[in-house]
Formats: C-alpha cells, structure tokens, sequence
C-alpha cells in the first residue's frame, strides 16, 4: 500500500537526522554546561532560602503574602484554604519535596517570563517574528512533554536542570502568546495617542502598552506556572526531585494511598500558586 | 444700501500669517498604488478606483493652507478622507506623496527625531474617544505629553493642573478616566493637548462621542479656550452644525476629495455644488445664522459731535424714524425718535441727552437667531448688536431677520 502511493521514495531517515543533529549539538558542551551552572545556581538559590526558612515562618509569609495581594478585596476563604493545606503537608511529611516542587516551578516559570515577555514583545512589535513564531510555539506546546526529555538528559544531565529546561520549553507559550495578544489589543487611539506626543518606542511600550497588557500578560505568566506545575511528575522521571518523585515512586509500587496524598500536595500548592497570580492579574488603583 | 459686516474671523485670516500648508498630499491604502495614482489623475472616484486596483484612496491632491490662530474645521461624512488627512499633517498616517508645511518646514524631510520634538513641542492631538489611558488619573494623563519630555515632576504637575483648571476640570486629579463622564474625559483629552502648549490643535472628531447638550457646552467652551490662548486649531468634524458654529474657515471633502473651502457664510451663501447644498438644505438655517450674520449698518448719531439739528439732517437724509446714540468710543447710549428731535429742534435746545431712551434690546454678535426670533416678532426697535465693551457692532431688523431665514442675501433691504 506504502509503495503504491509513494513511489518507489524511501522511508525518510528522519529519526537519525534529529539524533544527528542532537550529537551535534553535543559538541557545545561546554555552552551547555555553562546553562547548566546558570540555571542549577538559581534553583539552588531558591532550594536554600526555602530551607533556611522555618516552617511555621513559611506558612505565615505565604499567608501575610496572600493579604497583601488581595488588600482591597480580602478573601478570608483562601487564607484558611491555605493555613489548613500548607499544615497538611506538614503533616503528612511532604514539605521537603513540596519545596523542591516550588522551587522547580518558581525557577522554569522565572526564565519562561525571562525569555517570554520579551518575545512575546518582539511578536507584536514584528509581524515576522510573529509568522515564524507562531508554528514554534504551537510545536513547543503539543509535542508530548516527554520527547523533550530524551534531548534534555543528554544535554544537561540528569536532575532538577533538565527537568527545568523542559518545563520551560512546555510551559513558555501562553507568556509569549499572552504578551503578544495583550499588547496587539491595545487600542488604536492609545497607540495614537501616544505617538502623537511624541513618544519614543520604549516609552510607549513602557508607559502604554505594558501597563495595559498587563492584565493578560499576568494571565500568561499563571497560566505557565500552572503548565510547568504540571511537568513535576514528568521530570521526576529524569531525577528532579519533589512531590514528582512521590507520585512517580507510587505509579511503580501500585500504591494508590501515597500517590493519591502526594497528588493532593500538588493540588494544594496548585491552588495557592494560581490564586496568588491570579491576585497580581488584577489591576489595583491608587484609592 | 446696507452692508453686511464681514465676521471676525475673515478679517483674521487675511491679516495672519500660513501656519500649516498642505502641498499635493495623497494617500493611498493597499497595493497597486501607481495604478491606482494613474486613475485618480485621470478624475476616476473612490469607488471606481478600489473597483479597478483594490487601493483605497484615502486623500487625494489636498492643496490648502491653515492660517495661524485660526479654527480650521475638515468636514466631510465618514470615508470622505478626513481623519485621514489630519493625520497626515502629524504623520502618524506616512502621506503616499505630498508635502506638509509647518511653519514653512516641511515635515516629510524630517527624521524621526526632528519629527518626535515638533509633535511634543508644536502640536497635540485630541481625540474622538478621548484616548486617554485607563491605567492612570487624571492629573497623571494630563502631564503624560510633559512626562515623556522629561519635564521634571514640579513642573510638569503645575502645567498639568494649570490646563485641567482652563478646561475647567478641578478637583478630580485622582480619579481615574472611567470615574468621569464622557464630557469631563474629552476635557481631560484636551487638557493633555494644551498642557504642552502647542501651537496647533488636532481634533479629531472630538466632540462627537459627546451628548448634545455636552457637544454644545465642548464647542462654547473651545471658542472661549480660543479666544484667551489663540491657538491655530484643525477640528474634524462631520456636523455641519459644529462646523459653522465653531468654524473660522470650513473645508468639506468627500470621497478623498476637496469640494470647497471657505467661511461658513461663503459655504451657506454660494455652495460649490449639490453636494454641499443638500448638506446646509439639512441644517436648520436659524441655529445657525447668529446675530452677527444678519446684523446691518445702523445710523448712528455721536453725542459728542451732534446737536438737535445735525441729528434730524442725518436721520432725514437716510430716511429712519429712529437714531442710535453713541458716544466717541461708539458706546451705545440709547436710541432716539425722530418726533422727538423734532420738538427739541421746535423748542430751539441744544442738547439730545434728555430725549435719549436707554431701553434697547440688545444681543452680541455670536448669539443664534433662533434664539432671538420671539423677541425680535416683539419689539418696535430693533435689536442693538454689541461687544463686550458696549460698543454698538449693528442692529437687527425684522426683514434681515426673516430674508436671512429665507435664504436671500441680506444687504437687499432696507
């Protein structure tokens, strides 16, 4: 059937090409290594005040943090929801790992910003960066997250820095999209009006079209905090630590108790992580 | 035998210097744009063009000039090019070809950088929906133009405050846009243009998201803000109403073209074409039509100089049964009836005064006709046309009054 309606073509080496071009790649190692260091340091950066900090301390800044971000619409709800889970996981002995998680989401999330407002900036100022980025970051979101694994051990190793590399890669797209979207439904009389003040680019971008894309830029941040919370089981398959590991170590031993607890854990950071963004999201004013 | 006083504005213009000058200016939307250039050398419309070429032609070979401290209003309905045009005279619109003179400088040869400092120094842009950014108050939209400058934050706060108080906004430096209604925000819009002190006004349909009644109060408080700063203001608009009402000069454009240019009473007088006369056949000539357009020449007796007798000579030889008195400044005194000064001329006085009767209806030159019609249907004297310094401009009589509605030319009467 194959030969009938292809012809005599060969079967296209497409596997060996991309193994090629990883083997390739290989030879940059000390580039790699060096991202490696970079983003190894910030996680551990991360690591090390979570583990300096004590417990008790931890849940009261998560909590004052909480009331701060939503001063002027309190939501009583959220901050019992949150003392209640964060001593949960306390209790059921999980807070290492929950650490480890927040520090591996904190830091993917940290670079997608890094790395993705300014593109998603250069999407909507460019229209060819925009034709070229958009089939990328639609290839970066629905190719499944664990072929991004294979390439990422080799290259970075194994533990937290290939799992974060991989996060980043899955979990960057809504930012871009976000920033791109937010700042191309700035309204035309705006944009107007700023040039017709005279403005230069970057004041335009930082006096207009930012603030005002920040509502849904801030949505693409939560939205990949959320993607890359989502990638902790995944990369615990390549030793980053974490609640991950729990889970993963569960699906092995068939143990429905640990694997549920450790998932509910998850849950429970999930929420606080996606309210607390959600909060920033808002636009706050002055009275 | 009586002559119409011209209005204030056509006597400016002729005294003042070019500010703008628009030389050859076209733009054209799309592809196939030398096609589409071809076509409209040849007179082909807007319509056939986009037909032929699929390029809109959104201004055609403007040529006109703005002068300064004038109220120049574009008017045309929507598509005919205007909003178009007004932006290519700050450039946020780049003209297909053309020129465009600010104060004899051409603003297509600038750079970026010449261009940006003539946009923060030389002229400001008020827009239709207001454009004022959400994430800010008030005070702190009104010093944006400033802000980006680098005027420091002393100063910028001051001369921001200083414009929000000539558009009469105050107390409202903290709220933010949405806080305020439609009119207070287009008062913000244009305390933001005028805080930088420009010398030109853009204003693009700036007053027609508003009401009626806020329209009405924008355009008296526009002309006030004119009168003690004398900018030189390009006003789109696509109310002919607005346009006369506010308008030293009016240009109606349609389908990227230039149908005329002129005062608004050339406009309503002598329309260049059906076009422009099916658009004044829908204004209601009485709103329009102000005390000014149908004033005339009264007879005039100055106290100082005439006695009985000079008075009854001259009220004779120009056949009135009434004089206006004024003094040697043309302050109005008074009216006086020729029976009067008969029996003063009888009993051999030398003086008018006594007889002077103080009680004159009187109106300014800028107030509608529609406005007086009942009074004037009502009193014997006519109407006494004054300035602010009382000093008599002309009178309105009943027949100019009713000639001017019907459409006839004024100075016919007697």
């Amino acid at each position: 059937m194959n030969s009938l309606i292809l012809g005599n073509i060969p079967e296209l080496p497409l596997a060996h090409w991309i193994d090629n071009f990883v083997n390739w790649l290989v030879q940059f190692t000390r580039f790699f290594n060096a991202i490696t260091n970079f983003i190894g340091s910030i996680n551990n950066a991360f690591q090390w005040i979570f583990d300096l900090v004590p417990i008790w301390l931890f849940i009261v800044l998560v909590l004052a943090l909480t009331y701060y971000v939503n001063r002027d619409q309190q939501n009583w709800g959220l901050l019992v929801f949150e003392f209640l889970g964060l001593l949960l996981i306390w209790n059921l002995n999980y807070w290492r790992d929950m650490t480890q998680t927040l520090t591996l989401v904190l830091t993917s999330s940290l670079i997608a910003l890094v790395i993705g407002i300014p593109l998603g900036i250069l999407m909507a100022k460019s229209h060819i960066a925009e034709v070229i980025l958009k089939p990328v970051l639609d290839f970066m979101q629905t190719m499944p997250a664990f072929v991004y694994l294979i390439p990422a051990v080799t290259l970075f190793g194994i533990g937290m820095v290939p799992g974060i590399v991989a996060s980043v890669i899955f979990a960057m797209p809504p930012t871009v999209r976000m920033t791109n979207m937010g700042i191309r439904e700035v309204p035309d009389e705006l944009i107007e009006a700023a040039d017709s003040f005279g403005s230069t680019e970057w004041q335009k971008l930082f006096k207009v079209e930012l603030p005002i894309a920040k509502s849904s830029l801030m949505a693409g941040v939560n939205q990949s905090m959320m993607l890359s919370l989502s990638m902790v089981v995944i990369a615990s398959m390549i030793g980053a630590m974490g609640l991950g590991t729990k889970v993963y170590f569960a699906v092995g031993r068939n143990d429905a108790g640990n694997g549920f607890s450790a998932g509910l854990a998850i849950v429970i950071l999930a929420i606080i992580l996606d309210r607390l963004t959600q909060s920033l999201t808002r636009t706050r004013r002055k009275n | 035998m009586f002559i119409l006083i011209p209005r204030m504005g056509d006597l400016m213009s002729t005294n003042k210097s070019t500010k703008v000058e628009v030389k050859n200016l076209s733009k054209i939307f799309g592809k196939r744009m030398n096609k589409a250039k071809e076509l409209s050398r040849q007179g082909k419309s807007k319509s056939e063009i986009l037909k032929e070429t699929g390029a809109t032609l959104g201004v055609d070979r403007a040529n006109f000039k703005i002068y300064d401290g004038e109220i120049f209003v574009i008017m045309g309905l929507s598509g005919s090019g205007k909003s178009t045009l007004v932006r290519m005279i700050n450039r946020l619109i780049e003209p297909t070809e053309g020129e465009v003179l600010i104060d004899g400088e051409n603003l297509m040869k600038m750079d970026k950088k010449k261009l940006r400092e003539v946009r923060r120094k030389k002229m400001s842009m008020v827009f239709q929906n207001f454009g004022l950014l959400p994430n800010r108050t008030i005070l702190e939209n009104a010093e944006y133009g400033l802000e980006i400058q680098g005027v420091d934050k002393d100063t910028r706060e001051k001369k921001a405050k200083d414009a929000l108080e000539t558009v009469g906004i105050n107390g409202y430096n903290d709220e933010y846009p949405d806080q305020l209604s439609g009119g207070m925000q287009q008062r913000v819009g244009l305390a933001r243009a005028l805080a930088n002190d420009p010398e030109i006004l853009l204003m693009d349909e700036a007053f027609s998201a508003l009401d009626p009644l806020n329209r009405t109060d924008m355009q008296d408080q526009l002309l006030d803000i004119q009168e003690r700063l004398h900018k030189t203001i390009i006003f789109i608009s696509h109310d002919l109403n607005e346009a006369l009402k506010i308008g030293d000069r009016i240009m109606i454009m349609k389908d990227a073209r230039i149908i005329q240019t002129g005062t608004p009473e050339d406009i309503l007088t002598h329309p260049a074409n059906e076009y422009v006369e099916e658009f004044i056949e829908n204004v209601d000539r009485s709103k329009v039509l102000t005390a000014g357009n149908v004033m005339i020449r009264p007879m005039t007796i100055n106290l100082e100089k005439a006695g009985p007798r000079l008075t009854l000579k001259m009220m004779k030889a120009n056949e009135v049964s009434t004089a206006y008195i004024v003094n040697g400044e043309r302050k109005l005194l008074g009216v006086v009836d020729a029976n009067d000064v008969i029996k003063l001329v009888r009993e051999k006085k030398g003086d008018i005064t006594p007889i002077i009767q103080n009680k004159v209806p009187t109106t300014t030159e800028d107030t509608p006709i529609s406005d007086l019609m009942d009074d004037i249907s009502q009193t014997g004297i006519p109407f006494a046309v004054i300035n602010e310094k009382k000093q008599l401009k002309g009178i309105i009589v009943r027949g100019a009054v009713l000639g001017a509605l019907a459409g006839n030319e004024v100075s016919d009467f007697e």
